[in-house]
Parts: structure tokens; sequence; C-alpha cells
């Protein structure tokens, strides 16, 4: 514990032992197993208590993060989140239930946290993670946790990881597999430097196909609790400098260097000085931000219920449905032509582009990728179903099933 | 020359589901080769796994043994009889 730089966390500097928070007699009790572990002891739980950690996302990684690390006494929690527990959530977001339904994330995890180790202060942030607040949010926590859904997010966290020289905990996962790592500490390299750059909407399947097992954010959500403790604590080897790959299905893990690059502009270069944002937003089903507001119709765009009407007249055009099959058998709108988003742009040259097309998909947000895919080939009359089935659901068929 | 390609489960349902497949570099001894190889035989792969100009894009990564192929020559990287190509794709759920 004498020394200053531990796995490239200067664990003093944010948590000097000397003014390390006492630990009271329940805490005593309730720490008991870290207290007889030689590695963690008296000094290192004061650490803990001493400590903040903030994680960015309260769904299916910050679900088992959030828990294990309140259960283990990090004295203060941060959690940033914008979006409402919803029934679909629960199959893999556990810190969440079925009493805390249509309630914001961050209070619902927040309540569970307390309820699981009182002893430990919550920091609630209700808001997305931005380039215009992320800095000021992130400011004063000593580990960032990166347990969001999308790429745009992923990047603002290491980017605000590497100027605020703040380790990045960093885990995503996709259907059966999983990755972790730590970016961001002191000499190790980026997630930037393991993918320069953020794969274009629809190109990478996260994007296109949604679906996960639940219990898999349970695996990488743990690997990462486990990797910031570590990090508090200066314990171990940490993934700084290796990637963990997670195979569920064949139950293989195996670990990958990730190299420093001099050339990454944020860590390596180091040319990006200030935060921007990534606009992208993924099509995974849960992840497109909830939009209240009644945007006006733009030309290329169509509701519901004009669709609605155009089937009942049987107007002459092709409706394109650009979701998975796995998606068509849970809804899906009669008549509709199956493209999936990822194989749309090779399917383009096998429609007319002399006719009227509407696409559709379960929010409209894969849908409108494939509408502007459609007008940079040249297409005219592509028009994207607003709301997709979700939409379809509330105005046309409440039959249709939400998903 | 026998080369072992490991492919995310989201690529593999475009190699028939193979998760695991052996491809041949004897054309060339070069990770690139080994791509080429791979394409040939599953072509659906290939605008997965290359861009327009046949290089690697930046949020696919190539592995070859443990070391990013970016930092080794890139395509170019030689393969040895009995190595591993781990490909590892940017994903973002959380
Ligand atoms: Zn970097």
């Amino acid at each position: 514990m004498g020394s200053a730089t531990l796995a490239g966390i200067d664990a003093t500097q944010h948590t000097p032992q000397a003014n390390a928070p006492e630990l009271n007699s329940d805490e005593i009790l309730r720490y008991a197993r870290h207290l007889l572990l030689p590695d963690v002891g008296l000094d290192g739980q004061r650490r803990l208590k001493g400590s903040r950690v903030l994680l960015i996302g309260a769904g299916g990684l910050g679900s088992p993060t959030s828990l294990y690390l309140a259960a283990a006494g990090v004295g203060t929690i941060g959690l940033v989140d914008f979006d409402v527990v919803d029934a679909s959530n629960l199959q893999r977001q556990i810190v969440h239930g079925t009493s805390t339904l249509g309630h914001r994330k961050v209070d619902s995890a927040r309540d569970r946290l307390r309820d699981l180790n009182p002893h430990v202060h919550v920091e609630t942030y209700d808001a997305p993670f931005r380039a215009t607040n992320a800095e000021e949010i992130a400011r004063d926590y000593d580990v960032i946790v990166d347990g969001t859904d999308n790429f745009g997010t992923r990047y603002l966290t290491n980017d605000v990881s590497v100027l605020l020289g703040k380790p990045n905990v960093y885990g995503s996962i996709f259907r059966f597999e999983g990755q972790a790592s730590v970016f961001a500490t002191a000499d190790g390299p980026c997630y930037r430097c393991l993918f320069p750059v953020p794969p274009p909407p629809g190109m990478v399947p996260s994007c296109a196909e949604g679906g996960v097992l639940g219990v898999l954010p349970g695996l990488i959500g743990t690997i990462q609790a486990t990797e910031t403790i570590k990090l508090l604590l200066g314990l171990g080897t940490s993934l700084a400098g290796r990637l963990l790959l997670v195979n569920t299905l064949d139950m293989q893990f195996r670990t990958v260097k990730v190299q420093k690059d001099p050339a990454c502009p944020a860590c390596g270069t180091r040319t990006i000085t200030h935060l921007e944002e990534y606009e992208e937003y993924c099509g995974i089903p849960g992840t497109e931000p909830h939009v209240t507001i009644e945007a006006p119709l733009h030309p290329d765009e169509i509701t519901p219920v004009e669709l609605a009407e155009k089937l009942k007249r049987h107007d002459d055009f092709d409706l394109i449905d650009v979701r998975e099959p796995q998606e068509l058998a849970i809804a899906s709108i009669p008549g509709a032509r199956l493209i999936p988003l990822g194989s749309f742009q090779a399917a383009i040259p096998s429609l007319n582009p002399e006719r009227e097309i509407v696409v559709m998909c379960r929010s409209g947000a894969r849908s409108g990728q494939a509408v502007a895919a459609l007008e940079r080939a040249g297409f005219k009359r592509a028009r994207n179903l607003v709301g997709g089935i979700l939409r379809w659901s509330d105005d046309v068929d409440p039959t249709v099933v939400k998903y | 020359m026998p080369i072992t390609v490991n492919l995310p489960t989201i690529l593999s349902k475009l190699a028939d589901g193979a998760r695991v497949v052996e491809a041949d570099a004897s054309a060339a001894p070069t990770v690139g080769a080994v791509v080429d190889h791979l394409v040939d035989r599953y072509p659906g792969l290939g605008p997965r796994l290359r861009d327009d100009g046949g290089q690697p894009y930046p949020f696919v990564t190539f592995y070859l043994n443990d070391d990013d192929i970016r930092f080794n020559g890139g395509f170019a990287a030689a393969v040895q009889d009995g190595d591993e190509v781990t490909i590892v794709p940017a994903i973002a759920g959380g």
C-alpha cells in the first residue's frame, strides 16, 4: 500500500490513506470478509470507503457493476442515465425490479443500492452523458466505468477519461460475446488505440441487430467491478494493455494485447483537447432516446396513420421492413418485404428507384438509415415510417406487440 | 500452410456458422492472404472484413496471435504455419 502509483492509478492521490475515512462498527461487521483478506484489510476497506466511482449507464453492465461496488463498500458511486425502467430491461438489468417499472433508472438503481448498503453514498445524474456535461460530471471521480450502449457515448467516455487522466474500465456486449479492458491509465492505451474510428451507423452488427444473452452483462459487468476495485486498491495486474474477449457459446476467455498507439489523437498525439459529440445512435431496441416532442414531418417521412390509409387504398408502393427475422416473429405489418439493415446496401440494386418505397423498422431509427442510403443511391420516392412499429401499435393497431 | 482464424459469432453466420476456420496462406504468407482465402470461401465476409480499397477497417481489429496487426504491417503482416488470426469487431452493447 506504500507505493504511490499502482496499476497506473495514483491511488494515494485520490484516497490518501492518512485521510481515509474510519469504519464504524456496523461497517466492520459488514466488511468482515474483506478485512480478513490480506490484500484488502482495514486499510484497503477504508480506501474503498474514500473512493469515488462513476458509472456511465445504469443498464445491463451498470447493474451488476453498481451492485458489487456498493456491496464492496465503494464510498461514493455516481450513476449517469437518462432512461426509464422498462419491462424489457429486466431480463438482464438486475439492479432494477418489477416494483420500479416506469421509474427513472438512476432513482431505481439508487434505491436498490441504498437497500443493499446504506453506508454508500449514491450520486445520480438523470441526463444523457454529453460533450457539454461529461467533464463536469466526471471531474471529481477516481475511476470511470463504461457501461454505455452506443458508440457515441463510448468515444466520449474514453476521451473524457484521457483528458482528465482517470482510468476507464471498459465493458461491451453483443449477443453472446463480450469485451473488457482498462483504458486511459497513466501509460496504457485507450479505446481509440484499439478502435481508432467508430463504425458508420448500420455497418457494425450491434447497430443493425439487437439481442443479448441476459446473463452476459453479468459476466462482463462483474469483471468491470473487479477491475475497478483492483485499481482503487492497487491490487494485482489490471487489464490495461489487454483486451479480454469472452465467448459464452464456446465458453472461451482469451486476452489479446492492446498497444498504445503513438498516433492516437486522444492519448498519443493528444490532438483531442476538447470533447466532441457523436450524434450517431444505434437501432438496438431500447437504445433510442425517448422522443416525446412531436417533430414536424419531413418530405421523406410518413406517419403510421398515412401508411395505414395507403394500405387500405391499395396504393402501388413497396413496403420494406429492415428489422431482423426474429423481430418479425414478434410483431409485423402485413405486406412488408424483409431486408435486414445489415444486408440492405447490397439489396439496393434489386429495388426500383422509380417506385414509391416506404421503409419501416421497430422505432424508425434503422429505417431512417435505410432511407438515407436509398437517397444516396438516387432514390427520390423513399420514405421512412416515423416511430416504426411502436407508433404503428399506438396509432393504428394496438394488437401489434410493442417490444 | 494452415492458419486458424477465430471468427466472432456475428461474422460466423456469414461463414456457414463456423466460428473457427482453417485458412490456407500458401499463395502469400500474410494476414491479407489469409483474409483473401477466407473471402474466396465465404464471399459474404468480404465487405465485413475490408474496405473498398482492400484495407482493414478502423473498427474491426485483426489479431495475429496476440498482436494487433495495425502495428505489424497491417494485412502485410507475415504469418507462419500454426498461427492464429482473431477478428475482433467493435461492439457497443451495454
Ligand atoms: Zn489512445
